[in-house]
């Protein structure tokens, strides 16, 4: 059992190491923890063992892409309630048609500048926040039960 | 009787023989009182002269008045047919038995003993044996003998006979005389009444008339017409008197003088009717001594002559019309035949020819003058025409069609004819006659010859069509096969520049986060020059991201892979969007920015991301090519068709007329000197043009060079669908 940090924690997952970083180095930088995984497969690991705020999921990726992994995390009740937004360098239409129907809670199409991702992440770690707080405490007190 | 009473007187033994003389003459006389009969007085008397004279063999002939024969009245001492039927015929005066008569003398024949003493002497009932012949007659008149009596007897004849022959013969002739007289009155009435009935069978009117035309004598038909009694009616009476005047005038001397007995009309009145007959009149002037002359007259009713006579006339004149018009009939007829164009030829029931046309002689007649070869010609169509009729005779069928293969005599070319033959038969059922019509099949020939050609050229046509329906087929299939290789190649292409495009974005995704990070100051502070060089790649990789964009919008829109997102959206808050996206442009660039609404903008039903990405379009044009004064943002509506105009006017510097247009094609910028002077892809107005013309809006440009550019974007209030 982990205890929620001060800082908000954010799963980042791109299988492209020097965006990994870039953002990584950035979002800590901004005051985020970040937790990276480079596949789906690690990213559905690390969202369950590190519980994250956010995730932020790049959509082409080895092993399981990122629409598979947003499909089992919405799937699974431990990791359902987390926003997930789509992180990819594809531009073409149904791109984010397909991502919104496997789950992604928001787009973002790459390139993106890091402060322009982190806007969009304190964004929807706001909006989240005011419109589920009921929910989350009743996650709270259902988990602490 | 004087006789008788001097016989008694007698006395002595002469007186006993005269007694009995006298007692046999008393006997004869008083049968010869009692009887009136000739035969039966002969027979008593030839009896008579039997058993008081001894005559045993005796014949007695009576000559009737009138009759030109003595026949048998009695016969004593001999029988038979051939005593019953002898007669004398007193026309033959070899008979010397008629020489007797004449002469009235008695003549002894003796018995025959040959051949000439019987030659010599006539046939009689006694043949061979002597006899008497001794004439019957009144000795004291000059009239001729009334009989002849035949004795059988070889001797002498007795005294006594004289006394008998002159008793017998008184006794005859008056018998005889009587007779004579009754039959004469007989005869006479018998002989009118004949006569009378035979007039009055006759059915013409006989008439004799006086010379003073007084009707004398007049049979049944003639009193029909010349008498009627009182009691008849005035109609019938009248009709009398006419006909008695027209017979008195026609009778008239002069008219018989004129005529004498030639035969002349007569008109007259039937009384019992009224109705007209015509007699024919035939009078002969008989001459009578004891009664005058007198005017015989025969009519003969020629009325019904005259009537058939008239009926043969009528029928006569009726046949000339009737035969007239069947000539005119017939001349109509030949007109008709002569005036159609085929040959037609009527036969017989033989199989001869009755009757043709003009065209038909010239087929089967020869010509005056003809050629040698002409006159063949002729009889071959004779010789083929008349085997196909011959044909037809001993076929059953009514109808028939063929075709004969004539010859024109006029030009010696083939014809062939379809021939038509039909029979006629008569109200029997008998053929009367065969019907051909023949008609000249040359022209349909060449028609046909025409119309296969055509059909070969048609034929040829359509082949050629179809062999080049079958090119464009196959051309089609291989073009539709080309489409779909260039389909697949455009997906190919597409998806090439997709996956180009991510590629693309990585790397430049993170040579953009770096220089971000770094002018940040996330890895500590820096140097004034750095920052302006990392400027530099910051707004070179921002032109490549802007570039790789624009081609992927393109390519999208050329694949058909833009989707459009329609949504309800207001104008003024767009705008707004776009113009905050500009700001540090703007900022930088020192312009005076305005935005101009219509107060009752509609709210617009469009591809929001479209109409923002053409504005930003046109907003980023207007600030990159205006250096100074300003750019105006203006959204107007247009009732009239329910569209919005966004329009972006600058103070730049502007676009020549010649080439407002071209500024839309794909990557066109004036020049490439403004390329490397304005940066930018050259797409962004074809892509603006082409998003507009999805959006079912339009984009326009008006300008003046140096003076600036209006672009207005064009849009439906409601967008498609």
């Amino acid at each position: 059992m982990t205890t929620k940090p001060e800082r908000p924690r954010v799963l980042l997952v791109d299988d492209y190491p020097d965006a990994r970083e870039m953002y990584t180095e950035y979002l800590e930088f901004s005051g985020f923890e970040v937790v990276e995984a480079s596949n789906g497969m690690e990213a559905l690991q690390r969202a369950v063992d590190s519980a994250p705020d956010i995730i932020l999921m790049d959509l082409s990726l080895p092993v399981m892409d990122g629409w598979e992994a947003t499909r089992r995390l919405k799937a699974d009740k431990r990791t359902a309630s987390i926003p997930v937004v789509a992180l990819t360098g594809h531009a073409l239409a149904g791109i984010s048609e397909g991502a919104k129907r496997a789950g992604c809670d928001a787009f973002v199409t790459k390139p993106c500048l890091p402060e322009d991702l982190v806007k969009e992440i304190r964004r929807i770690l706001d909006s989240s926040n005011r419109q589920s707080k009921g929910r989350r405490s009743g996650k709270y007190a259902k988990s602490v039960n | 009787m004087p006789r008788l009473r001097v016989a008694v007187e007698a006395e002595g033994d002469d007186v006993l023989e005269e007694r009995a003389q006298l007692g046999a003459r008393v006997r004869l006389l008083e049968g010869l009182v009692s009887r009136a009969e000739i035969s039966d007085c002969a027979q008593f008397s030839l009896q008579w002269l039997g058993e008081a004279l001894g005559l045993t063999q005796s014949i007695c002939l009576t000559h009737p008045p009138g009759e030109p024969a003595l026949y048998v009245v009695g016969a004593y001492g001999l029988r038979g047919p051939a005593v019953r039927s002898y007669a004398l015929s007193l026309d033959d005066w070899t008979n010397p038995l008629v020489t007797t008569l004449a002469n009235r003398k008695q003549i002894f024949y003796p018995t025959a003993h040959s051949a000439a003493d019987r030659r010599r002497r006539p046939s009689t009932p006694f043949e061979d044996a002597a006899f008497h012949a001794l004439p019957l007659a009144v000795s004291n008149l000059a009239d001729e003998a009334i009989g002849l009596l035949l004795i059988g007897d070889e001797g002498p004849l007795p005294h006594e006979l004289q006394w008998f022959m002159t008793i017998f013969s008184q006794k005859l002739d008056q018998i005889l005389r009587q007779q004579s007289l009754v039959d004469g009155d007989r005869r006479q009435s018998r002989e009118r009444s004949l006569l009378t009935s035979i007039i009055n069978a006759v059915s013409d009117p006989i008439l004799l008339t006086d010379t003073d035309g007084r009707l004398l004598i007049a049979n049944a038909r003639a009193l029909t017409l010349f008498t009627a009694a009182e009691e008849e009616s005035e109609g019938r009476r009248g009709a009398v008197r006419m006909n008695n005047m027209l017979l008195s005038s026609a009778l008239s001397s002069k008219a018989i003088e004129e005529t004498g007995a030639a035969r002349r009309e007569l008109l007259l009145v039937n009384p019992v009717d009224g109705s007209d007959l015509v007699f024919e009149l035939l009078s002969t002037v008989t001459e009578d001594p004891r009664q005058g002359s007198g005017v015989v007259s025969i009519l003969r009713n020629v009325t019904d002559l005259r009537r058939a006579s008239e009926e043969i006339e009528d029928n006569y004149r009726k046949m000339r019309v009737a035969e007239a018009q069947a000539r005119a009939e017939s001349d109509r007829l030949n007109l008709i035949i002569d005036s159609v164009a085929d040959p037609i030829v009527v036969t017989d029931a033989g199989g001869a020819t009755s009757l043709m046309n003009e065209p038909a002689e010239r087929l089967f007649t020869i010509p005056q003058r003809a050629s040698e070869i002409e006159q063949r010609w002729v009889q071959a169509n004779d010789a083929h025409f008349s085997s196909f009729i011959a044909g037809m005779l001993v076929s059953a069928d009514q109808r028939r069609v063929g075709e004969i293969g004539l010859v024109d005599p006029a030009t010696g070319e083939s014809m062939p004819v379809e021939a038509i033959a039909g029979k006629i038969l008569s109200d029997h059922g008998e053929l009367t006659a065969v019907v051909t019509i023949l008609h000249d099949r040359r022209e349909a020939l060449e028609k046909a010859k025409l119309y296969e050609q055509l059909k070969q050229a048609s034929d040829e046509l359509e082949r050629k069509i179809q062999a080049a329906t079958a090119d464009i087929a196959q051309q089609n299939e291989l073009l539709r096969r080309q489409a779909v290789e260039l389909e697949q190649a455009s997906v190919l292409k597409t998806q090439f520049l997709a996956n180009m495009s991510h590629e693309f974005r990585t790397p430049l995704n993170a040579i953009l986060g770096y220089t971000s990070m770094v002018l940040q100051g996330v890895g500590g502070p820096i140097e004034p020059p750095v920052r302006r060089q990392l400027g530099r790649i910051e707004s070179n990789g921002r032109h490549l991201l802007t570039i790789i964009n624009e081609i992927l919008d393109i390519s999208r829109i050329e694949a058909g892979r833009m989707p459009l997102q329609i949504s309800k959206f207001k104008i003024p808050e767009l705008i707004g969007e776009v113009r905050s996206e500009l700001e540090p442009i703007i900022l930088r660039s020192k312009l005076t920015v305005s935005v101009q609404f219509d107060k009752d903008l509609p709210p617009l039903a469009s591809d929001r991301q479209k109409v923002k990405q053409i504005l930003l379009n046109l907003l980023s044009n207007a600030l990159k090519f205006t250096h100074h004064g300003s750019v105006t943002i203006k959204a107007a509506t247009n009732g009239r068709d329910r569209s919005v105009a966004l329009s972006v006017t600058d103070t730049g510097i502007g676009v020549a007329a010649g080439d407002q247009e071209k500024i839309f094609e794909d990557f066109r910028q004036l020049d490439t000197s403004t390329t490397r002077a304005y940066g930018g892809t050259g797409l962004g107005l074809s892509i603006c043009r082409r998003l507009a013309q999805m959006l079912d809006g339009r984009i326009e440009v008006q300008s003046r060079v140096g003076k600036g550019s209006t672009f207005t974007l064009t849009l439906p209030v409601k967008g498609r669908r």
